[in-house]
């Protein structure tokens, strides 16, 4: 599976467990427009750390966080690149 | 035992009872003809009004030591074999100790004091000893970071609890106990031993579990002790089958419904308890009607000469077990103006009862939120499918923290149902807890470290 497909999986089953609805995802949709709020992005983080094994947000000091579905993407494919 | 006000140890060790042992994995020494032996080769004399530190590693030849030296030294602290070497000047200073009792002399050459080398070879004793002193008896907090503190007691005081539940009924006990006696809840056994005219099976460092058991039921134990965490490890280990004690005790941590099911399942004969005892506070309280928490009715009475009360959320215990103060440079007030112990376990009543939550100094910080690990833990053990659990922090770099469980399923329990079981515990956790305390994430490991002194390690507390 693709980093990107993980990833989405990984949101997919956050937004079961935690009763968020989300809107059909592209590399355009806005992170606010996800409906995933704060505690949602830090389980995603943390879990996609242990699936990847990696936590782009901690790797670099300067990372700026993502404001789009495919800047998310982005900071993890940028990682294994 | 004599009239006169001054006891020790000794004073229960009379020959009149029979066949009392005291064992470890290699050696068994009788208790019935201990004093007319030695294992500080003659040099018990020398030990008379000092301060001594008893360091041996072997935890037999502490057990022997206590006996002769109790009634003669001024003070002994009781040094748990897991002390940071770091800290051993600062304890000198602060007991101002000026003996070592040791089996390892070579460690304690440079340390400036009078060595009494002890050995576990017992040699017949030159001269009977004689009770002189109320040996005061000092021992260390078990706090995970920083120098121990060191709290003294009396005998009196760390007997009181054995006193008061009078002896067993029946045949003298043969006791066992999963801590190192040097601590608090493994004294209380040691203790109990004695004083009630029984028999005592230790610990072996490094022992794996099913010979430990095996050696329990060679030596017929009959009543044991430990922290749920010893228990639980007891449990999932598959070693317990056919050791049938008379009675199972729980101490030094909360005892949740789970694990008391767990061992009246495992020991359908035993008679099952969990007492409350801490090196400060002395020993409570014991619970023996199965359920998790404690009577309201406990608190605000006193029981045995034992005063409970509830302040800011904690339990202060008010009784003649505390210990009687902190020995040392920076010593700080044990006990409020009124003569209460600050536990520092907080507990929550609910219903008729009270319910232990965690250690006041033990939250972990979620979003801002304080929360209780150990309230997280007592939703995720009540599922038959787990043995164990831990909850902690995990920090995150959006929202500061989440709440992550690392799991160990029950025996029987096959790893391809994890999906299932970890949707369940999720649902009860989202049914039974405030929403920033349901766990993020919940991993099923194959272990979880357990400190030395029996309980369950938090490193994020």
């Amino acid at each position: 599976m693709s980093v990107a497909l993980r990833i989405v999986s990984v949101m997919q089953q956050i937004a079961k467990d935690q009763q968020i609805t989300l809107p059909p995802l592209n590399d355009d949709v806005r992170l606010h427009e996800t409906g995933f709020d704060s505690l949602a992005f830090a389980i995603l983080v943390a879990r996609l750390e242990d699936d990847l094994g990696i936590d782009p947000f901690t790797i670099s000091e300067d990372a700026e966080f993502p404001l789009t579905v495919g800047d998310f993407i982005k900071a993890y494919e940028n990682v294994f690149a | 035992m004599s009239s006169r006000e001054i006891f020790a140890l000794r004073d229960y060790l009379g020959p009149e009872l029979k066949g009392r042992t005291i064992s470890d994995a290699r050696q068994v020494w009788s208790l019935t003809n201990i004093l007319e032996q030695t294992c500080l080769a003659g040099r018990l004399g020398a030990l008379s009004g000092r301060s001594v530190l008893l360091a041996a590693a072997d935890q037999l030849i502490s057990a022997i030591a206590m006996t002769e030296i109790d009634g003669v030294a001024r003070c002994m602290l009781l040094c748990p074999p897991d002390l940071n070497a770091d800290h051993v000047n600062d304890l000198i200073e602060d007991a101002e100790i000026d003996a070592v009792v040791t089996d390892q002399p070579a460690r304690w050459a440079d340390a400036g004091v009078d060595l009494v080398v002890a050995d576990r070879t017992p040699a017949r004793s030159a001269a009977k000893s004689t009770t002189e002193h109320a040996t005061d008896w000092l021992m260390l907090t078990s706090g995970t970071s920083g120098v121990p503190k060191i709290v003294r007691h009396t005998l009196e005081g760390l007997t009181g609890a054995i006193a008061a539940d009078g002896p067993a009924r029946g045949a003298a006990p043969v006791w066992a106990t999963f801590y190192d006696i040097r601590r608090y809840g493994g004294l209380q056994i040691f203790l109990r031993a004695v004083i009630g005219g029984g028999s005592m099976v230790l610990t072996e460092p490094g022992e794996p579990i099913a010979d430990h058991v095996a050696r329990l039921k060679a030596r017929e134990v009959t009543h044991i002790s430990g922290t749920p965490s010893h228990w639980r490890k007891l449990l999932m280990s598959g070693s317990a089958s056919d050791f049938s004690p008379r009675y199972v005790r729980l101490s030094g941590e909360i005892a949740d419904q789970a694990v008391l099911d767990g061992l009246s399942r495992a020991f359908p004969a035993a008679s099952i308890g969990h007492a409350y005892a801490s090196t400060e506070a002395g020993v409570g309280f014991a619970v023996n009607d199965g359920l998790e928490g404690f009577p309201a009715t406990m608190v605000g009475v006193n029981r045995d000469g034992v005063e409970m009360k509830v302040e800011d959320g904690s339990l202060r215990i008010r009784s003649t077990r505390t210990a009687h103060a902190y020995v040392g440079r920076n010593a700080t007030a044990l006990t409020d103006g009124d003569g209460f112990v600050d536990t520092g376990d907080m507990i929550e009543l609910r219903g008729d009862r009270y319910y232990f939550v965690g250690r006041r100094g033990g939250v972990i910080n979620i979003g801002g939120l304080k929360v209780h690990p150990e309230e997280i833990e007592t939703v995720i053990n009540r599922h038959a499918e787990v043995r164990m659990s831990r909850a902690r922090s995990r920090r995150s770099p959006i929202t500061g923290s989440i709440v992550v469980a690392d799991v160990i399923l029950a025996d029987g329990c096959d790893v391809s149902r994890s999906d299932d079981v970890r949707n369940k515990i999720l649902a009860d956790c989202r049914a039974s807890l405030a929403s920033h305390k349901v766990p993020a994430m919940i991993k099923f490991v194959s272990s979880l470290d357990i400190t030395a002194a029996g309980k369950l390690a938090r490193h994020d507390a």
